[in-house]
C-alpha cells in the first residue's frame, strides 16, 4: 500500500467527526443541525475511504491485507495490529456503508438530545470497524465490548417505552459471555504467551484446554449471533431501539458472534471445534424450525422481524461449522445479505412508524393504495429475506445448505424447511401490512417515500440484487481465505488427538481434583 | 436470438412495470405485447432451426454462483425439448397478453398487470433454457414469485391475498424437495451442471447413499426429491390445492398459469432430467402413479364443482397427471407432446369462460348461467373446439382435434409399456377419460344451454366480447384443431428420433412410444369411446333430464358432499399443518421463550437478585442487638469450626 494507514484512517475518522461533534455550541435547533450534518459527512466521507478497501484488496490472496502494526505495551508484546483479509473486508465495509443510511434515516425521526445521538453513532462505527479490522486479540476484545456500550446507550435512551428493560436484558445475556471470553483471552496469553492473531492462529493449543477455551468463546460468541436459546434478548432489544439502532443491531451487531466463530473459534481450536460441531449444528436447526414458528405468532414488525433474524443467523452458523467451501461461504454470504436485508426490512418499519408510531401489525393494512413506492421496496426485501434466487438472500442461503447437505442431511432437511417456514411468516407479515382494503382512517393520508427515503433504499435495492444475480463479485473476495482456513484445519485435524467425552471427563476430574487439593 | 427471445419479455416487464405511470396504460400494453409477439415469432424461427433443423447450442452468458467446485453460470441452453417449450410459452403467451388488453381494460392497474405477465413469461424462458439446476430454480422460484402477484393481483380482495399465499407456500414445500435434490445431486455427481451430472447418471444408479439415517440408492433418491418439486409446481395428487384458488386471480391469469407456464415446469423438468430418471426406475414408477392418481382425483373433484374456472382449473390438474403418467412410463415425447396439444386448448377454455365471465359482468357460478349460446355464439363454438381438444375426440384414421392424438398416444403407451405402473396408469387414465368428458359437456351445457338462470338484467347486457379478445381465441382455436394432427408424427410418430434428438434419453427397453404403435386397436377406441360415453351422460344428465343431477346428489348426499368439497384435503391441511404450526409457534413463544428461557435466564436472575438484595438489605435493620447478635452467632460459629477442627 501506499504507506497510508487505511484501515486506521476508517477505523478512528467517525471518531474524530463524534469529537467535533462534541464541541458544537449555540441554539439547540443549530446544533442539531450541525450534528446531523457533520455526523452525514464524517459517514460519507468514512465510506468512500472505505470502497478503497474494495478496490485495493487483491483477491488472489488470503493473507491479511492493508496492514499497520505498532507497538503499544511493549512489555507484554500486545501491539496495535489491525488488517483485513477476505473474511473481514466486506463487513467493514458493510459496517461503513450501513452508518451513513442510519444516520439519514435518523434524520427526522430523533429529535431529542440529537449531538449526543450521533456522537453514539460515530463511535459505534469506529468500534465496529475497528473489530473486524484488528489483529491482536487484546485490541479486538476492547472494541467487541465497547460496541456494546454505544448499543446499550442507544437503546436505554432513545428507545421505546420499555427501552430500561431491553437494555438491561441485552446487557445481562452479554455480561456473562464477556467475563468467559475475558477469561478465556487471559489464558490464550499465558499458554500462548502473545494475543497477536495471526500467531495465535499458527499457535497449537492442547486439546484439553481448547475445549475450555472453545466454550469460553461460545458463551461469547452464541449470545451475540444469537443462537437458540440465548436469543431473547433480541427481540426486545429490536422492539425497543430507534430504527437506526435496530438497522446497525440486525445489520452489524449480530454479525460479530459469527465473526468470531470463523476468526477465533473454527482456526485457533480446530479439534473442539470438531468435537463440538454437533451441538452447533442441533442448536442451529433447532434456531430456525424454532424461530420460524415463533415468528409465525408475531403481531408486531419488528419482534417479527427480529425472529426471523435469528432464523436466519441459524443458516450461518451452521453453515460455518460445516466446514465445507460452500457452508462458509455461504454463511459468510448470508451475513453479508442479512446485513442488508435485515437493515432494510427495519428501514421499512420505520419508515411506516414515523409516519403511525406504531409497530403492531393490525394497525396497518392496504398501504399499497397509498404508498405503491413503499410496497415495491418493500416487496424487494420481502422476497430477499424469503430467499428468491436473483435476490441476495437465495444465495448464502442456499449455499450454506448445500454445505449442511454434504456433512448431515438431518441437518439439511431440518433447515430447508425454514424456506417455507420463512415464506409463511414474510408473505404473510406483508399481505396484513401493505395488501387489503385501505379502511383504516389514521392510514388514509399517510404520504409515499419521500426522497430521503428513496435515497435511504436505493444502495440497499441495487446490492440485493447485485449480490443475488453476480454474486461472483463478492464470493471471489472471500473465496481464498475460505479455502486457506479450510486447508489449515484439514491440516491440523490431520495430526490432531481426538477429543472424546472419556479424555474430556479426565481432564475435567484432574482440574478439579487439583482445584480441590489448592483449596 | 436465443437470448433476445428470454429477455425481451424481461425488458417490455421492466419498462411497463417502472415506468408505467410515464408511458400510460396504452404504452405498457404495446410494449409488453410487441415483445411478446416479437418472442413468439423468434420462437417459430427458433423451432425451425433447432427441432426441425437440430441445431441444438448453449449459450453460456456470465457466471452466476461459484463457491470452491459448486459452480452455475447463467446460460441458454437449446436443444429440441427447449425449442418446444419456447414455442409452447411464448406463442400462447403473447395470445394471453393481447387478450389482456381487452379483458382488463376496466382494471386500474393495467401496466402492472402486463408488467407481471412478461415477468412470469421471463421466469418461465429462463426455466426453460436452463442448462443446470440453479437456473432450473431460479425460474421455478421466479414463476412461483410472479405467480404470486398476480394471482393477488386484486389485493382488495381477502380471498386472493390467501389464495396467493397458498400458492407460494404450497409451492414452496415442492421446493422443500426440489432444492434438497439439487444438493444431494450436487454431492453425488460433484456438479449441477445437466450434461456433467447426466454423464454421471448410470454410474449413480449402482451406488448408495446416507440420507436421514437410511442408506437409500442414490438416483432414486434424487429422483424422487427433484419429483417433489414438479409435483408442487405442476399441481400433483398432495400439493395440488393451490392451483384451484389460483382461480382468484384474473381470467388471462390462470390460463397463463394453467397453459403455458407455471404448472407445465414438473413435466417439463422430469423430461429435461430423462437421462436420470430412465436410470431410476422406481422413481419412475412413482411418477406414474402419482400422475394417474392425480387424474383421477381430479376428475372425480371436477365433476360437481360450479365455478366455471373451477372445472377447467381440476381438468387442467387432471390432465397433468396424464402428462406424468406418460413420462412416468418413459413416454417422455408423449406427456411433452400431451403439454403441446393442451397449452392450446387449455388456454383457449380458459379464456372462452373468460369471454363467458366478461359477458356475464364477472359471474363466475355455473349455476346462474345457462342459454347463453345465442347471444355469444362465437364463444360458444369455440369453447366447443376447445372442449372437443380436451375430450380427445376425433375420428381415428381421419382427423382428430388435438388432444384426441396426444390423449391417445398417453394412454396407449401406459398400456403398452407393460409394467404393472403402466396398466394401473392406463386404466385410471381411461376412468379419468369417462370423467373429463362428463365434467366438460356438463360445463357447457350448464353454461350455454337450458333456461337461462341469470337475473334480467344481466341476460340483458349478455354480449360478445370484443375483437381484441376474440382473435386470440381463433388462433387458440386454430390450435386446438391442428397441433395435434400436424404435431403427431414430430412428437411421437416415425420422425420422433430425428425430432428429439439428443434432448430426451430413453432406456433400450423402455421404448413405450415405439410399443404403443403397435398397441391393439381396442385401445385407441376405449379411450375414445370413453370421452363419448362421458359426454352421452352428461348429456343424459344437463340436456335431456335437467331435474337428474339434483336427484342424484341427493340420493348421494356423502359422496356429492365429499367431491364437492375437493375430498376436504384443504381442511385436512389446514388442520394437520397450518394451524398447528401456528399453535405451535405461539406456544414456543409464550411458553418456550417467554416462561423456560427468559424465566431461567435473564428474567429469573433479575428477580432472584432483587430477592437476594431485599433478603441482604432487611439484615441491615440498623439496631445494634441484630448487629450484636449477628456478631455472637458467628464467633461461636468460628470457634465451634475451630474446636471441632482440632479435635
Amino acid at each position: 500500500m501506499n504507506g497510508l494507514p487505511v484501515l486506521s484512517l476508517i477505523a478512528f475518522l467517525p471518531i474524530v467527526g463524534a469529537a467535533m461533534i462534541l464541541i458544537i455550541r449555540g441554539e439547540p435547533a443549530v446544533v442539531a443541525r450541525n450534528a446531523r450534518n457533520v455526523a452525514l459527512w464524517t459517514s460519507v466521507v468514512t465510506f468512500l475511504l472505505s470502497l478503497t478497501l474494495w478496490f485495493g484488496f487483491d483477491r488472489g490472496s488470503a493473507d491479511f491485507q492493508f496492514v499497520e502494526r505498532a507497538q503499544w505495551l511493549p512489555a507484554f508484546g500486545i501491539e496495535y495490529h489491525m488488517g483485513v483479509d477476505g473474511i473481514s473486508v466486506l463487513f467493514v465495509l458493510l459496517s461503513t456503508l450501513l452508518t451513513p443510511i442510519c444516520i439519514v434515516a435518523s434524520w427526522r425521526s430523533i429529535q431529542t438530545s440529537v449531538k449526543e445521538y450521533m456522537i453514539a453513532f460515530l463511535v459505534l462505527e469506529t468500534l465496529m470497524v475497528g473489530t473486524f479490522c484488528a489483529l491482536d486479540f487484546v485490541v479486538f476484545y476492547m472494541f467487541f465490548e465497547g460496541v456494546l456500550i454505544p448499543m446499550f446507550l442507544i437503546i436505554g435512551v432513545w428507545g421505546g417505552a420499555r427501552r430500561v428493560y431491553s437494555a438491561f436484558k441485552f446487557f445481562l445475556y452479554t455480561l456473562l459471555g464477556s467475563v468467559l471470553m475475558l477469561l478465556a483471552l487471559l489464558a490464550v496469553y499465558f499458554e500462548a504467551g502473545t494475543t497477536d492473531i495471526p500467531a495465535l492462529l499458527d499457535y497449537r493449543f492442547p486439546a484439553e484446554m481448547q475445549v475450555w477455551l472453545w466454550l469460553a468463546f461460545f458463551a461469547s460468541f452464541a449470545v451475540k449471533v444469537p443462537m437458540w436459546p440465548v436469543h431473547t434478548w433480541l427481540p426486545d432489544a429490536h422492539v425497543e431501539a430507534p430504527t437506526a439502532g435496530s438497522v446497525i443491531l440486525a445489520g452489524v451487531l449480530l454479525k460479530l458472534g459469527a465473526y468470531g466463530f470463523i476468526r477465533f473459534s473454527i482456526p485457533m481450536l480446530p479439534e473442539a471445534t470438531v468435537f463440538f460441531t454437533p451441538l452447533v449444528f442441533g442448536l442451529s436447526a433447532v434456531a430456525v424450525v424454532y424461530t420460524s414458528l415463533v415468528a409465525l405468532a408475531q403481531d408486531d414488525m419488528k419482534k417479527l422481524i427480529a425472529y426471523s433474524s435469528v432464523a436466519h443467523m441459524g443458516f450461518v452458523t451452521a453453515g460455518m461449522f460445516t466446514l465445507t467451501q460452500q457452508g462458509i461461504e455461504g454463511s459468510l454470504f448470508q451475513m453479508l445479505s442479512h446485513g442488508i436485508v435485515s437493515a432494510a426490512l427495519f428501514l421499512a418499519v420505520g419508515v411506516v412508524y414515523d409516519r403511525l408510531h406504531s409497530r403492531e401489525i393490525a394497525r396497518y393494512g392496504g398501504l399499497v393504495h397509498r404508498m405503491p413506492n413503499y410496497a415495491a421496496v418493500f416487496m424487494v426485501f420481502m422476497l430477499a429475506s424469503v430467499g428468491l434466487p436473483g435476490t441476495s438472500g437465495f444465495v448464502g442461503e442456499f449455499l450454506s445448505l448445500v454445505g449442511a447437505y454434504q456433512v448431515n442431511t438431518w441437518l439439511a432437511v431440518l433447515m430447508t424447511t425454514g424456506i417455507i417456514l420463512g415464506a409463511a411468516y414474510m408473505l404473510s407479515l406483508y399481505a396484513r401490512v401493505i395488501f387489503g382494503k385501505l379502511t383504516k382512517p389514521d392510514l388514509m393520508h399517510m404520504p409515499d417515500l419521500s426522497l430521503r427515503e428513496i435515497a435511504v433504499f436505493a444502495p440497499l435495492v441495487v446490492l440485493v440484487f447485485w449480490m443475488g444475480f453476480y454474486p461472483k463479485a463478492f464470493l471471489d473476495v472471500v473465496a481464498p481465505s475460505v479455502e486457506n482456513l479450510i486447508r489449515r484445519h484439514t491440516a491440523a485435524m490431520e495430526q490432531a488427538t481426538m477429543l472424546d467425552w472419556d479424555v474430556l471427563w479426565r481432564t475435567a476430574s484432574r482440574s478439579l481434583g487439583q482445584l480441590v487439593a489448592a483449596l | 436470438m436465443d437470448a433476445v427471445i428470454v429477455f425481451l419479455p424481461l425488458a417490455a416487464a421492466l419498462i411497463a412495470g417502472l415506468f408505467g405511470r410515464q408511458i400510460g396504460d396504452r404504452g405498457a400494453q404495446v410494449v409488453t405485447c410487441g415483445a411478446m409477439l416479437l418472442a413468439a415469432a423468434l420462437s417459430v424461427a427458433v423451432f425451425a432451426d433447432v427441432a426441425l433443423g437440430g441445431n441444438t447450442r448453449t449459450t453460456e452468458l456470465f457466471t452466476w454462483i461459484d463457491s470452491g467446485t459448486f459452480e452455475a453460470a447463467w446460460s441458454l441452453r437449446v436443444d429440441q425439448l427447449t425449442a418446444v417449450m419456447l414455442l409452447t410459452v411464448n406463442v400462447v403467451s403473447a395470445m394471453i397478453h393481447v387478450y389482456s388488453v381487452g379483458y382488463m381494460s376496466h382494471d386500474k392497474s393495467i401496466p402492472r398487470f402486463m408488467a407481471y405477465l412478461s415477468l412470469f413469461t421471463f421466469f418461465m424462458l429462463t426455466l426453460v433454457t436452463a442448462d443446470n439446476f440453479m437456473q432450473l430454480f431460479f425460474g421455478w422460484e421466479g414463476v412461483g414469485v410472479c405467480s404470486y402477484l398476480l394471482i393477488g393481483f386484486w389485493y382488495d380482495r381477502p380471498a386472493a391475498n390467501a389464495a396467493a399465499i397458498k400458492a407460494f407456500i404450497v409451492n414452496r414445500v415442492g421446493d422443500f424437495g426440489f432444492a434438497l435434490g439439487i444438493m444431494g445431486v450436487f454431492l453425488a455427481a460433484g456438479s449441477v451442471d445437466f450434461d456433467t451430472v447426466f454423464a454421471a447418471a448410470p454410474g449413480l444408479a449402482e451406488t448408495s447413499v446416507p440420507f436421514l439415517g437410511l442408506t437409500l440408492p442414490t438416483l432414486e433418491l434424487l429422483c424422487l426429491l427433484l419429483f417433489i418439486g414438479a409435483m408442487g409446481k405442476s399441481a400433483q395428487l398432495g400439493l395440488h390445492t393451490w392451483l384451484p384458488d389460483a382461480m382468484e386471480g384474473p381470467t388471462p391469469v390462470s390460463a397463463l398459469i394453467h397453459a403455458a407456464t407455471m404448472v407445465t415446469a414438473g413435466v417439463f423438468m422430469v423430461a429435461r432430467l430423462s437421462p436420470m430418471f430412465e436410470y431410476a426406475p422406481t422413481a419412475l414408477g412413482v411418477v406414474a402413479v402419482v400422475g394417474a392418481l392425480t387424474a383421477f382425483f381430479a376428475g372425480t373433484v371436477a365433476l360437481c364443482q360450479n365455478d366455471i374456472k373451477r372445472v377447467i382449473a381440476y381438468s387442467t390438474c387432471s390432465q397433468l397427471g396424464y402428462m406424468f403418467f406418460a413420462a412416468g412410463v418413459s413416454a417422455y415425447g408423449a406427456a411433452i407432446f400431451h403439454l403441446f396439444t393442451h397449452a392450446f386448448f387449455k388456454a383457449l377454455l380458459f379464456l372462452a369462460s373468460g369471454s363467458v365471465i366478461h359477458a356475464l359482468a364477472g359471474e363466475q357460478d355455473m349455476r346462474k348461467m345457462g342459454g347463453l349460446w345465442r347471444k355469444i355464439w362465437l364463444t360458444y363454438a369455440l369453447m366447443w373446439i376447445g372442449s372437443l381438444a380436451l375430450a380427445g375426440i376425433g375420428l381415428p384414421g381421419v382427423f382428430g382435434f388435438a388432444g384426441f392424438y396426444s390423449k391417445d398416444i398417453v394412454l396407449e403407451a401406459a398400456y403398452a409399456a407393460g409394467t404393472a405402473t403402466g396398466d394401473f396408469a392406463f386404466w385410471v387414465g381411461i376412468g379419468a377419460a369417462v370423467m373429463t368428458g362428463f365434467y366438460s359437456w356438463r360445463l357447457i351445457f350448464m353454461t350455454f344451454h337450458g333456461k337461462s338462470r341469470a337475473d334480467k338484467h344481466t341476460m340483458e347486457h349478455v354480449h360478445e366480447s370484443p375483437p381484441v379478445m376474440m382473435a386470440p381465441l381463433i388462433v387458440l382455436a386454430l390450435g386446438a384443431l391442428v397441433a395435434g394432427f400436424i404435431g403427431y408424427p414430430y412428437f411421437v410418430g416415425d420422425e420422433m428420433s430425428a425430432f428429439w434428438g439428443a434432448s430426451i434419453f430413453v432406456l433400450e427397453g423402455h421404448a413405450s412410444i415405439e410399443a404403443a404403435h403397435h398397441a391393439p386397436h381396442w385401445v385407441a377406441f376405449l379411450a375414445l369411446g370413453v370421452g363419448l360415453f362421458g359426454i352421452a351422460v352428461a348429456a343424459l344428465f344437463y340436456l335431456a333430464t335437467p331435474s337428474l343431477p339434483g336427484r342424484l346428489a341427493g340420493a348421494l348426499r356423502g359422496p356429492y358432499l365429499f367431491l364437492l368439497n375437493k375430498w376436504y384435503v384443504d381442511e385436512l391441511y389446514d388442520f394437520l399443518f397450518v394451524r398447528t404450526a401456528r399453535r405451535l409457534g405461539y406456544n414456543l413463544w409464550k411458553t418456550g421463550d417467554g416462561v423456560i428461557i427468559d424465566g431461567i435466564g435473564p428474567d429469573g436472575i433479575a428477580a432472584h437478585t432483587i430477592e437476594l438484595a431485599r433478603r441482604a438489605g432487611r439484615l441491615q435493620s440498623g439496631y445494634v442487638y441484630h448487629y450484636a447478635f449477628a456478631m455472637l452467632i458467628g464467633v461461636v460459629a468460628l470457634v465451634s469450626w475451630y474446636l471441632i477442627g482440632r479435635l
